[in-house]
């Protein structure tokens, strides 16, 4: 199905200052069993932000009512591990559109690319200055520009230049998905198979 | 004058329909592989959109990751892991896709199975809603875990979008010395490049230690690829590779067999290809492996200490105390001798029968530490016959183990098969991760050789002691 338009977002961010956030932390396996796609967002980081009997942890970010947003401030190495797609659903379903870190795994950036997930790539000193600013000011806004594919503090003005495949940067601007794409190429695929 | 290429070139570039200038490439799938956890959003968005399967018989399915490894022949007891198992069925009825459902005598987990029945083969592409899809890379394939999106694309089209990663070789020289075995490659080099120092890449291996290992070897080495941030990994294929898949039920036969051989023969990286990166690895450098953190790259030889957090750069700090406290150790421990609960042999990276061997072999004629609860779940119903009829049941029975029915089971602890919480759990699975096997168990990753010591004397132990 077309994916939510993705042009320009201005928020506040929720940092999660821990490297190699898998995504088993994002969605524990026992909360897959779902066969429809809703709900996920209750089960975001479960085990890191409920405790045994369900009562929020305190201190985790997820659970402190300063920081808020439809930014998600990861640790280096986000999203490793397996391929679920819940991972994504459950960002996107918990309200955010953007998820920032040093460096994504594969599997995880494409999957939140399919879904309107957008994972903005930074250096690690870049990281660390987005992290203080959220120290200084818990409200810090941000403001994501996909056109003109730029990162901005608003509090200091830095502008950060992040990179996205052209291709889906077209895709997210006007809400395509990729198998309305594939869709159109019927013929070359059957030619494809023929010569097989 | 054509370019010298690698294997994965040579086999991503041909299954190229179309590469978008700027964007990724249109890649044919030659094989899908579907379990109950990733398939039904994209069957119900293939239905929203008023779609067929465009080639159901190059998709095959069976459940594994959330089905009980006993009594599999009653009714599944949780509500929706049966919904779940049921929409499968019933997704693949609808579709006329081919599966081996529970209690079939094919079916198992979606990686152990496909190899198994001659359906993965040489110079294919593969995919499946699973990270462990790298497995079938042992075959010299291009195989790779993908999203439930993507799922949806193939079951559409065959085809699915890909940007191009880029190649990595790693070569492991020299002769493993006893003891050592392909899970320990795995975890060795993940402990050298780290859980993302794969990514963004396909990883090609190489070298004599490779070529020395079986297809079951080869299957867990490809398989952990994913663990060092990968997409996938492979191997080209040879005479071990041929004679693996020689009769297989799926398998070409006769004339066909001939050919395909021709033609698989053919699947190697030209020698004077370039990769965008390369390691070179000795053999006799790895001990048996046991990991003690909470990823797949926090793994060190058995006989070893964890590392001093002062080791560390100090950014990196934070996140490997908190791993550490997780696991109840702390910097500097030894890890030999260390009590722990539970042992799992299992998974799609070593519940092969080859797996169930080397565990059986070992424990024979030994028994059960009493302070030890294991569970030796084998990858398929084929791997489970093939237990009994080798005579390794009655091993395992005797030990004071019980072999249980095929399936996922603790390695992701979808059903019931949970590590409680605080619990130690050696596991010869491919992750670590806080909860992975059930809310707060802490997870040691190792070999089937390593698990078998630790079940036997109920601590961390080297195999060696009794190998010698």
């Amino acid at each position: 199905m077309p994916i939510e338009k993705f042009i320009k977002i201005q928020s506040s961010a929720v940092p999660v200052q821990i490297e190699n956030v898998d995504t088993d932390q994002i969605i524990p396996a026992r909360f897959l069993k779902a066969v429809e796609r809703k709900g996920f967002g209750d089960n975001l980081f479960r085990d890191w932000r409920y405790d045994k009997s369900n009562n929020p942890i305190s201190g985790f970010p997820l659970n402190e009512i300063k920081y808020s947003g439809q930014i998600l401030i990861g640790g280096k190495n986000f999203g490793s591990g397996s391929s679920r797609e819940h991972a994504a659903w459950a960002l996107y379903d918990y309200g955010f559109k953007i998820v920032v870190s040093s460096f994504f795994a594969d599997i995880f950036k494409g999957n939140a690319l399919n879904n309107g997930l957008l994972p903005v790539q930074v250096t690690s000193d870049e990281l660390s200055e987005i992290f203080e600013a959220i120290d200084t000011d818990t409200q810090a806004t941000f403001t994501v520009d996909l056109v003109q594919q730029t990162f901005t503090i608003d509090a200091s003005g830095k502008v950060i230049g992040f990179e996205i495949n052209p291709y889906k940067k077209e895709c997210l601007l006007h809400g395509y998905d990729d198998i309305d794409y594939l869709l159109s190429l019927k013929k070359e695929i059957a030619i494809f198979e023929s010569k097989e | 004058m054509s370019q010298s290429t690698t294997l994965f070139d040579k086999i991503w570039d041909g299954h190229t329909v179309k590469s978008i200038k700027n964007g990724p490439s249109v890649l044919y799938i030659d094989r899908h592989y579907i379990h109950e956890v990733t398939s039904p959003v994209a069957f119900l968005g293939l239905e929203k959109r008023g779609l067929s399967v465009a080639n159901p018989q190059k998709t095959t399915a069976t459940p594994d990751h959330n089905i009980p490894t006993q009594d599999q022949h009653l009714t599944i007891q949780d509500a929706l892991s049966r919904n779940q198992v049921d929409r499968l069925m019933k997704n693949c009825k609808n579709h006329n896709i081919p599966l081996y459902g529970l209690n079939h005598k094919w079916q198992g987990i979606v990686h152990v199975i496909g190899p198994e029945l001659g359906l993965t083969q040489p110079g294919m592409t593969i995919v499946c809603g699973d990270s462990h899809t790298s497995t079938h890379g042992a075959f010299g394939c291009v195989a790779f875990g993908i999203g439930t999106s993507e799922v949806e694309m193939v079951l559409g089209t065959q085809c699915i979008m890909q940007p191009k990663p880029k190649k990595m070789r790693i070569k492991i020289d020299g002769v493993l010395s006893k003891g050592v075995t392909a899970k320990d490659i795995a975890l060795y080099i993940i402990s050298q490049i780290s859980t993302s120092g794969g990514t963004g890449h396909f990883i090609e291996y190489a070298g004599s230690a490779i070529e020395g290992l079986t297809m079951e070897g080869r299957m867990t080495l490809c398989n952990m690829s994913i663990e060092s941030g990968a997409r996938g990994g492979l191997i080209a294929p040879d005479q071990t590779t041929f004679e693996y898949l020689k009769n297989r039920e799926f398998s070409p036969k006769d004339q066909k067999w001939e050919e395909a051989m021709a033609k698989w023969a053919l699947l190697k990286t030209d020698e004077d290809a370039s990769f965008d990166k390369e390691y070179l690895f000795y053999a006799q450098d790895i001990e048996p492996m046991i990991t003690f953190g909470t990823n797949p790259g926090m793994g060190t030889g058995v006989t070893g200490h964890i590392p001093l957090a002062a080791s560390l750069a100090e950014g990196e700090r934070v996140t490997y105390e908190k791993s550490l406290q997780y696991m109840g150790f702390s910097d500097g421990d030894k890890l030999q001798g260390k009590s722990i609960d539970y042992v799992f042999v299992g998974s799609c990276t070593n519940g092969r029968i080859e797996d169930l061997r080397e565990f059986a072999h070992f424990i024979k004629g030994k028994k059960k530490a009493d302070n030890i609860t294991a569970w030796i779940v084998p990858g398929s119903k084929q791997v489970e016959a093939q237990a009994q009829e080798e005579g390794l049941l009655e091993i395992i029975e005797a030990a004071g183990f019980e072999l249980r029915q095929p399936g996922c089971s603790a390695c992701l602890a979808m059903n019931d098969d949970k590590i409680p919480a605080g619990k130690y759990a050696v596991s010869t699975s491919n992750r670590n991760f806080e909860g992975r096997q059930g809310p707060g168990a802490r997870t040691l990753l190792a070999s089937p050789l390593v698990a078998a010591a630790c079940a036997i004397s109920g601590k961390i132990t080297d195999p060696r002691e009794y190998l010698n």
